[in-house]
């Protein structure tokens, strides 16, 4: 017992595991406890068992994978407009100067302008189609993405770059060769972040204007009170969250076995 | 007193005249009148004062000096790495201005490209230089052996210990072949038992490489080990405040140290660091 709570030490990795796996039990347990004996009303909490029959009649009929396909396609797109545009952008704000002068300040400001609030002036710009929902996730991840790259370049370390000018490399050599190769997994790190920020913003895009895609599903079951189906909408995005970062630290060690620390 | 032990060892000794002569020939790298002042709000600080400096082709010449005396943003300025406020420094008869391939550097700091493995590090400089590749499959080879880490060749540097990263950082800088090696407390991090064995193998790549070193170290004892020349410097401002000749074997083994010369020399540039600070460094 007294080797148990010692601060900042290991325990068993199989005890840790048990540990991790009972918490989940636990939280399933008085979940299901809370709905048996009810203590919440159904039409609040639907039980584990009914979200759970509910998401694999959901997988069977195929009715998921519709919605599933467009919000993931939602979240690439506006990932991706917001990683060509952001990472080049935050390797120029992390390297000169001038450039951090110049963009730094203005992309604070933004990065504190809430995008929900944005919503209505992007359906005037760009109508209510596909479009609207990628800006949103666009415009919500650009401003936080900018910074995190440029800090990333930043933590470079300074002698890195001096060895770097010392066997000859020039500007173009130290940015190209030294300073890109050696920030790419923190922003890798960066990057999975941003995905979180992505699909909350695709929630609230879909939430507001959308007639399809997985935060849509969970605001038409609130329209007809079907409780089951907005938890399983909320697990179903909870675990595909899960898998993408999960991937995103995979792929991060095998293309940067060395890289100390970072993702784990 | 300072002044006067100074003297009687540099220039009134008969070895240091002659040696005196053959620098007009054989300079390498020299500085004039250097001087570094940072600027800040309040006033500037005077970080090195008028520093003049000569080092001669194929020689090994250290800097000792207490912490925060400026050997540091020295060896930075011969670098390119730091801005000279007046002064300048020479190498070849061309004025120095920023970094080159002409001055390679060891830190103290692990700076091996993480990403790269050992073969990779020390191939970094020869492809800057797009020299064919089986030139510089012949060089790196050299080097790897040199540092007695062939077998190591495909291993990333998180896989080696702290004083075989800074034999790699060696065999990279030296890989360039540089007209100087500028070294600033490469073992500065390292443990006692690994830093008498980098000394070891430092020396005996000298001995037959016969680079040009500039070496900062506030480890007296290494400096006298390492060199056939140290300077002193004192703190706030940074001048050099002593030019010590080191009359020792060439061929240089950890025993060197318990000798009576040995002792001398050391006890010797003790004394003028110890004269040079103030007070309260005491």
């Amino acid at each position: 017992m007294n080797n148990l709570f010692r601060i900042r030490k290991s325990i068993d990795p199989k005890l840790y595991f048990k540990i991790t796996l009972s918490s989940f039990i636990i939280l399933i347990i008085i979940w299901q406890a809370l709905c048996s004996f009810k203590i919440v009303n159904g039409i609040f909490l639907s039980s584990p068992f009914e979200v759970l029959k509910f998401l694999v009649n959901d997988i069977t009929t195929g009715s998921i994978w519709e919605n599933l396909y467009i919000s993931c396609y939602r979240i690439f797109m506006g990932f991706l407009y917001a990683a060509v545009i952001g990472v080049p952008i935050g390797i120029l704000v992390g390297s000169f100067n001038v450039f951090e002068a110049y963009i730094q300040p203005v992309m604070e400001f933004m990065r504190y302008l809430p995008v929900p609030a944005f919503i209505p002036l992007i359906m005037i710009w760009v109508g209510i189609g596909e479009g609207a929902k990628i800006a949103v996730i666009f415009l919500g991840t650009l401003f936080q993405l900018i910074p995190m790259v440029a800090d990333d370049v930043r933590s470079v370390p300074e002698d890195y770059i001096n060895a770097a000018y010392t066997l000859g490399a020039k500007r173009i050599g130290v940015l190209f060769k030294v300073m890109i190769p050696a920030m790419l997994p923190r922003m890798m790190d960066s990057l999975r972040m941003m995905m979180g920020w992505a699909w909350t913003y695709l929630v609230v895009a879909e939430l507001v204007a959308a007639n399809s895609g997985l935060g849509y599903t969970i605001l038409k079951a609130q329209r007809y009170l079907k409780t089951p189906a907005i938890f399983s909408g909320i697990l179903v995005i909870g675990l595909l969250g899960l898998i993408i970062d999960r991937s995103f630290g995979l792929i991060s060690k095998r293309l940067f076995p060395w890289a100390e620390g970072g993702i784990k | 007193m300072m002044l006067f032990k100074k003297k009687q060892e540099t220039i009134t000794d008969d070895k240091a005249g002659n040696r005196l002569e053959a620098r007009v020939s054989r300079s390498k790298i020299y500085g004039k009148g250097v001087t570094r002042i940072y600027k800040s709000k309040k006033h500037d600080i005077l970080a090195i004062d008028n520093v003049d400096f000569e080092i001669l082709d194929n020689e090994f010449v250290s800097i000792v000096g207490p912490s925060g005396c400026g050997k540091s943003t020295l060896i930075r300025m011969i670098g390119g790495l730091d801005d000279i406020t007046s002064g300048s420094i020479i190498l070849n008869d061309r004025i120095l201005d920023g970094p080159g391939a002409d001055r390679g550097m060891v830190f103290q700091t692990y700076t091996l490209f993480p990403w790269m493995t050992v073969e990779e590090n020390i191939r970094f400089g020869l492809k800057i230089k797009k020299m064919p590749v089986k030139e510089a499959d012949k060089i790196v080879d050299k080097y790897l052996e040199l540092i007695g880490l062939t077998q190591f060749r495909k291993s990333l540097p998180n896989q080696l210990s702290g004083g075989m990263k800074q034999r790699v950082a060696i065999a990279r800088s030296l890989a360039n072949n540089p007209e100087v090696l500028l070294m600033d407390e490469p073992f500065g991090a390292l443990d006692p038992q690994t830093k008498a064995n980098m000394q070891l193998c430092l020396r005996q790549i000298w001995q037959v490489e016969k680079p040009t070193i500039i070496f900062i170290t506030h480890d007296i004892e290494e400096a006298v080990f390492l060199s056939q020349r140290v300077y002193v410097m004192s703190s706030r401002p940074g001048r050099i405040i002593a030019d010590i000749p080191v009359y020792l074997d060439h061929k240089r083994t950890l025993d060197i140290k318990d000798t009576p010369e040995f002792i001398r020399i050391r006890k010797n540039i003790n004394t003028i660091l110890h004269s040079g600070l103030d007070e309260d460094e005491l």
